[in-house]
């Protein structure tokens, strides 16, 4: 539980700022189940909400770049975020932050349990039955907390729920995600191109 | 490239720089890579992805941590030991992040610099939409039986929903009283949901 955004906080007292940098990418390392997307609600809590390091559309521009590139979707955020706020510096002690824990837990596993002693283990299976559905809401949480801040009106909503149901049918090719952000990315920049030509020749933007 | 070592670090820079869309795309890329060469069997990778859907983290780092732990011992019996596999975990799990760890590292200092252009501008606001959208999809496609009703029992199945809805309302709505400033943080939530789970299914 933490207090409501304040803006800038993470500048105002910036002294140990890599220190909580890692911290929070630590805990967001930690806690993350069920792949990328589900970080998100945990680093718009840590990130955005309660340090104040990112603009909530900010966080959506750095997304789009995450998700658009190849790798670990979860190390490129923390990559992009910490780079956003330290350039390279910050980009290393935030990936290196989000990779530690399963690093460490993997590596005790391997080292002191054989997989059957996980796999087969009844209380872990047991908390994760509890925990797989929290995750799912944790991630439409963000789906709404995101569309605010992409303003996402009556108008513009056929935009996300056409690429949700195009992903969602899973059909090769056309349920690729990376095709929707270079159409997105596309779309933007002739709408600029658009209304940019109609400033240009003294008419005025609708 | 006769060693395991090199081998190792070349094949999971390879998964790091072709491996697009999250953990399960990357999965086939992973396995291709380690199952083909013998380093470990078809079973161990089946064990692997449990245990990777069992602790945190990305499913990509686990797997290299633990192939690069475990790889190098059953190639060579000179490697096996801690020490070693230790060595093969470093790797690979480094091998696997630098590629897209400088990626986006260029293009954020790219962007950076083109900051104020209408152009990029415009392609951002473009791309808002289309990420809600990506959000949006990785929520319907985990609303799955293996997440909501992994043994096709009805009250597991509401009760699982019970436990959805409730986390939802947690980390999304301020504590009442609170004057709609402080809200539930979702670490917290995934804890409850955790001791939920055991109190339900494993008493």
């Amino acid at each position: 539980m933490e207090t409501s955004p304040t803006p800038n906080a993470g500048h105002k007292k910036s002294g140990n700022l890599y220190l909580r940098l890692f911290t929070s990418f630590f805990k967001i390392g930690a806690f993350t189940f069920g792949g990328g997307w589900a970080m998100i609600s945990i680093i718009e809590r840590e990130i955005v909400d309660k340090n104040g390091w990112i603009e909530r559309d900010d966080f959506l521009d750095l997304l789009a770049v995450a998700q658009s590139l190849p790798g670990i979707l979860a190390v490129n955020i923390a990559t992009a975020v910490g780079d956003h706020l330290r350039k390279g510096k910050g980009a290393a002690i935030a990936a290196l932050g989000t990779i530690l824990p399963s690093f460490l837990i993997i590596l005790a596993i391997a080292i002191f349990l054989t997989p059957d002693m996980i796999k087969n283990n009844k209380t872990i299976s047991a908390i994760f039955m509890g925990i797989r559905p929290a995750v799912v809401a944790l991630i439409v949480a963000p789906v709404i907390t995101s569309a605010k801040a992409a303003g996402i009106k009556l108008r513009t909503l056929w935009i996300p729920a056409l690429v949700t149901l195009m992903i969602w049918l899973d059909m090769g090719f056309i349920s690729n995600p990376i095709l929707y952000i270079l159409l997105g990315g596309l779309g933007g920049y002739l709408y600029f191109r658009y209304t940019h030509s109609r400033i240009r020749k003294g008419g005025e933007v609708a | 490239m006769n060693n395991i070592y090199l081998q190792l670090i070349w094949a999971y820079i390879k998964i790091g720089i072709f491996g697009f869309g999250g953990g399960y795309a990357m999965l086939s890329l992973v396995e291709k890579a380690v199952v083909g060469p013998g380093w470990i069997s078809e079973t161990m990778f089946t064990d692997i992805v449990a245990i990777s859907q069992m602790t945190p983290g990305p499913i990509g780092i686990n797997s290299a941590t633990y192939i690069g732990y475990v790889a190098p011992g059953s190639v060579s019996p000179e490697y096996s030991g801690v020490a070693w596999g230790l060595l093969g975990s470093c790797l690979a799990t480094l091998a696997v992040v630098l590629p897209s760890f400088f990626l986006v590292l260029y293009s954020s200092h790219f962007i950076r610099r083109h900051h104020e252009s209408g152009i990029i501008k415009g392609i951002f606001m473009g791309l808002r939409p289309v990420v809600v959208g990506l959000i949006a999809s990785a929520a319907l496609m985990l609303m799955n039986a293996s997440n909501f009703n992994p043994n096709g029992i009805s009250w597991q199945l509401v009760v699982n929903i019970v436990i959805s809805v409730v986390a939802f309302c947690l980390v999304f709505f301020p504590i009442p009283g609170s004057g709609g400033k402080k809200k539930i943080h979702p670490i917290l939530v995934i804890i409850l949901a955790g001791l939920a789970g055991y109190l339900i299914y494993g008493l």
